[in-house]
């Protein structure tokens, strides 16, 4: 049988390029097919940068590209900085944006000699669990074409689980990365705060945005893992530490494995019957593999989304003021004075849930209601950041749901912004304590008859990813359920 | 805190925000807020007296380089984007005398 670059994992395709069983032309080539093929009924990219992906394949089979990543195909998000194409991050404030520089964690990967195939459709500014909020249009879930594919990093969820990349970039902020890839049955790795540079990275929420991945397996996650992390001169937020050497070594028994299990994730029947069965399935897989399982409590879970919602808005508030339509993106035409401009050009280019999110954040941190609620979430996220620290006294990951429930319908909770925030109740927490977290694909929704997946997540401690991708490897090839694709 | 927000509040924080926002916009805006702010209230629940507020996850402070100079955005790549220019400057309305308030 031909070798298959569209279904192959990253590390295997790295391989086959490098061993001239196949071209990275001819990869770079069948991506793009299946890309013009199918990605018309997904619209998980925005932008295919088809001619520059080609050319560089060329110069990776001309042997002037070389690297740990030479010729393999990846997709980035569209709120990375990318020099050769658009930046839009989702918004028409940044409609036709060409930024003057590349992210740090691309050029990383370029530097590797991976081939960018294009940027993929996201929520406004990372806003968002369904990718609805995106003014590039909506992103439909491959599984089912009727439903979002998560959010904020839909588009990168939906090519991957499409086989539109070998691998694509996510940034997670509350769950961006990890909810996405459970209900899209992908490998979802957000590393630990400061482990991948933000240069370059358009900002919502500086304390708890980090880049990371989706991918095929675990083994794809390592291997991404080892070549972006690290400190950058760029980015001060960097965690000024060296990355393992064994970053990449998921094959390796992960040693002591005590899994942390915490009732605040199974409780008041808030999870799908699904979800509590994959849940409990991993469980049994961890003991089986002869982890110790462990009860830890996480008494602040429930508080963790109006914590998130407090730092994240106030956050956001400030990181968006930064668009005034002066320097670049959108300018109004029919403004009159400085501040009308400003009031004007926002009003345009932003849309309702980027506005609402700036009012919210801007709302927390003015006269009078500063203390009363930004400084008292900040606190309560030192209480959750306190749980884990206990917990992990005690536990190596803590094995949980990544969502509640499978993909839900394309325009189902659209309505209503706080049924929509609460996507993100087993993430957030992950974020707001600066801590690692994969979502692992773990089974099957047979809801209304379709095959929906869905996903566990495991937490790790911070800087630890080396450990927490050998746990998580331990019930990849257990279940094998990252090797199940949707019919397309 | 989980008072409801009226129409007036919101046209506080818009002017705050630098947003434009339409009668309606408001209205719906103090709904909304109105119902995301009574359940962030939830925090209220919490002692969190003679807690630290955590502001960041990483235990870094002042990350120095060195104070080397290292080269800029050449003046044609720092346009490209701009809006409205005028030979190598950012064009904007004016901001001083009558056309200020920012």
């Amino acid at each position: 049988m031909p070798f298959d670059p569209t279904t192959s994992t990253l590390v295997s395709l790295r391989d086959a390029i490098a061993t001239k069983k196949i071209s990275a032309g001819e990869a770079a080539a069948a991506y793009l097919a299946r890309i013009a093929s199918i990605n018309p009924s997904l619209n998980a990219y925005r932008e295919v940068l088809a001619e520059k992906a080609a050319a560089r394949a060329a110069q990776v089979d001309a042997g002037r590209v070389r690297g740990p990543l030479a010729g393999v195909p990846i997709a980035i998000k569209d709120c990375m900085c990318y020099a050769e194409g658009t930046t839009c991050a989702g918004s028409n404030m940044l409609r036709g944006h060409r930024s003057p520089f590349t992210a740090t964690a691309v050029k990383k990967l370029e530097d590797a000699g991976a081939v960018i195939l294009g940027t993929t459709n996201m929520d406004e500014f990372a806003m968002g669990s369904s990718t609805e909020t995106c003014a590039y249009g909506k992103v439909s879930n491959p599984w089912d074409v009727t439903r979002v594919p998560g959010g904020s990093s839909g588009g990168a969820s939906a090519a991957m689980a499409a086989d539109l990349a070998a691998a694509a970039l996510g940034s997670d902020t509350g769950g961006s990365i990890r909810q996405p890839a459970a209900v899209t049955g992908t490998v979802g790795l957000k590393p630990t705060y400061g482990r991948v540079s933000r240069w370059g990275l358009i900002a919502y929420a500086s304390s708890l945005d980090q880049i990371g991945t989706f991918t095929r397996s675990v083994g794809d996650a390592a291997l991404l893992a080892k070549i972006m992390f690290g400190a950058d001169p760029l980015d001060g937020t960097t965690a000024q530490m060296g990355v393992p050497a064994d970053l990449d070594q998921v094959e390796s028994a992960p040693g002591r494995m005590r899994i942390g299990v915490a009732r605040q994730f199974t409780q008041d029947g808030a999870n799908e019957p699904s979800v509590q069965r994959a849940y409990e399935e991993a469980l049994a897989v961890y003991k089986a593999a002869g982890a110790e399982v462990v009860e830890v409590d996480l008494p602040h879970t429930k508080y963790g989304i109006p914590c998130y919602y407090l730092v994240a808005t106030a956050e956001a508030s400030s990181n968006l003021a930064r668009y005034t339509g002066m320097h670049y993106g959108h300018r109004a035409k029919d403004a009159g004075d400085l501040a009308d401009l400003y009031r004007k050009s926002r009003a345009e280019g932003f849309g309702a849930e980027v506005k609402r999110r700036i009012m919210l954040g801007t709302h927390a941190l003015s006269s009078g209601y500063y203390d009363a609620y930004y400084t008292r979430a900040l606190k309560v996220r030192r209480l959750i950041r306190n749980d884990f620290d206990t917990a992990f006294a005690s536990c190596d990951a803590i094995l949980c749901p990544t969502t509640t429930g499978p993909a839900f319908r394309i325009g189902e909770k659209t309505g209503d912004p706080l049924t929509m925030y609460m996507n993100d109740v087993y993430t957030v927490t992950a974020n707001l304590a600066g801590l690692p977290a994969i979502s692992l694909p773990a089974g099957f929704s047979a809801a209304e008859g379709g095959k929906l997946p869905v996903g566990v997540q495991l937490i790790g401690q911070a800087f630890d990813e080396a450990r927490l991708l050998r746990i998580a490897r331990v019930h990849e090839r257990a279940t094998g359920h990252h090797l199940v694709r949707p019919v397309l | 805190m989980s008072q409801p927000i009226t129409d007036s509040d919101v046209r506080h924080v818009a002017k705050l925000a630098r947003l434009h926002l339409s009668d309606a916009e408001v209205s719906a805006m103090a709904v909304q807020l109105g119902s995301v702010l009574g359940y962030v209230g939830m925090l209220q629940e919490l002692d969190v007296s003679g807690i630290e507020p955590l502001t960041h996850a990483l235990d870094q402070t002042n990350v120095f380089r060195a104070d080397e100079p290292l080269p800029g955005l050449p003046v044609e790549i720092a346009l490209r984007n701009a809006p409205d220019r005028d030979g190598p400057f950012f064009a904007v309305p004016k901001v001083i005398g009558d056309g200020g308030g920012a």
